[in-house]
């Protein structure tokens, strides 16, 4: 295991799940309840001292009971070292502690997340849509169960009396 | 169109006098003077880009000056792909260019939506606006784009101008 999975693991046995490595790539999953604890750590510890937030996207499994994950990058810009952040919600309660507190970047990709795949950010101070409209009925476009042609909006315009020929 | 010759019989060939109708020379004035919008969605907009550029030169159609306000402009070449939140804004635009007014659908997405088959993206910007000339490509070269330009001119050229047009279209945007 790589040393700062290591140490997560060490710090925080209880959250800690699993890590793998590969190519140089260090991923850790933790579990929900411990995300925003160990981002802490992460950002404020000085042996990690991640100060950057790369991106945070979101995986959609349809077959698994945890079906979401949801996945931060960090990179610390003075060490130079990378790592991936990885934790699991269940579509009943689809929640998850926003970082947006630590990292004021993650706003606009937590944004995104919650706009595609549904997922709430608690304590987000303005999670709302991002890219799709406020008014958007149609559900998250990347959850897998959604159609690839949507439901109807895209043929649908509503600043027109009528059709022209 | 006609050409009459004056003056005395045994002069050159050359014609004094050319009869034509108003209507023509209206339509001759106006396929001259395009005035193109800037209306670039996507990677379309480079090819339009250098259509108008030194090497392939689309001023000479006279449609080379680009506005970039549609108020000041007569065709809307619609290059790229268009998302369905972008539909409101273009319909908008085009509601607001002065009369007579064109549309050229430059590429596939401007003209069927492409490969693009999903949720955000419009299926054809006819949907919504009326086009004049479909140019195919993705994208397509300015050589193209002229090829369009040449066929818009030839369609101006057949409008009445003092008749009211069957297929003028009246701004149908609710209030």
């Amino acid at each position: 295991m790589h040393q700062l999975a290591q140490r997560i693991q060490d710090t925080f046995p209880v959250g800690f799940l699993s890590s793998t490595e590969w190519r140089g790539d260090i991923s850790v999953t933790v579990t929900r309840e411990k995300v925003h604890e160990v981002a802490q750590f992460l950002h404020d510890d000085p042996g990690m001292d991640f100060d950057y937030i790369v991106h945070v996207s979101s995986v959609d499994w349809p077959d698994d009971e945890e079906r979401f994950e949801v996945v931060w990058e960090f990179y610390a810009i003075r060490k130079r070292q990378r790592i991936r952040l990885k934790t699991r919600v269940p579509e009943s309660d689809c929640i998850v502690d926003s970082l947006t507190d630590i990292w004021k970047g993650a706003d606009f990709m937590e944004r995104e997340v919650y706009d595609m795949m549904g997922i709430r950010f608690r304590n987000h101070p303005d999670l709302r849509r991002i890219l799709m409209p406020d008014d958007y009925t149609e559900g998250y476009p990347l959850r897998k169960d959604f159609p690839l042609r949507g439901k109807g909006w895209r043929d649908t315009f509503d600043f027109l009396d009528e059709v022209p020929r | 169109m006609g050409l009459i010759q004056l003056g005395r019989p045994d002069k050159d060939g050359s014609p004094d006098v050319i009869t034509t109708t108003v209507e023509k020379a209206v339509n001759w004035a106006r396929k001259g003077s395009l005035w193109p919008m800037t209306f670039g969605l996507a990677c379309c907009a480079i090819e339009m880009i250098a259509a108008v550029s030194s090497r392939y030169d689309m001023d000479r159609y006279g449609a080379g000056v680009f506005r970039a306000s549609p108020r000041q402009s007569d065709l809307m070449i619609v290059a790229g792909t268009v998302c369905r939140r972008m539909a409101p804004v273009i319909r908008k635009i085009y509601d607001q260019m002065p009369e007579p007014k064109y549309v050229i659908a430059m590429g596939s997405c401007a003209t069927s939506g492409n490969i693009y088959d999903s949720y955000s993206v419009v299926q054809g910007v006819d949907r919504f606006v009326p086009v004049d000339i479909y140019v195919p490509g993705c994208p397509p070269t300015p050589e193209a784009l002229f090829d369009g330009i040449l066929k818009l001119q030839e369609r101006i050229m057949q409008k009445r101008v003092f008749v009211t047009q069957p297929d003028q279209v009246k701004p149908i945007v609710k209030v």
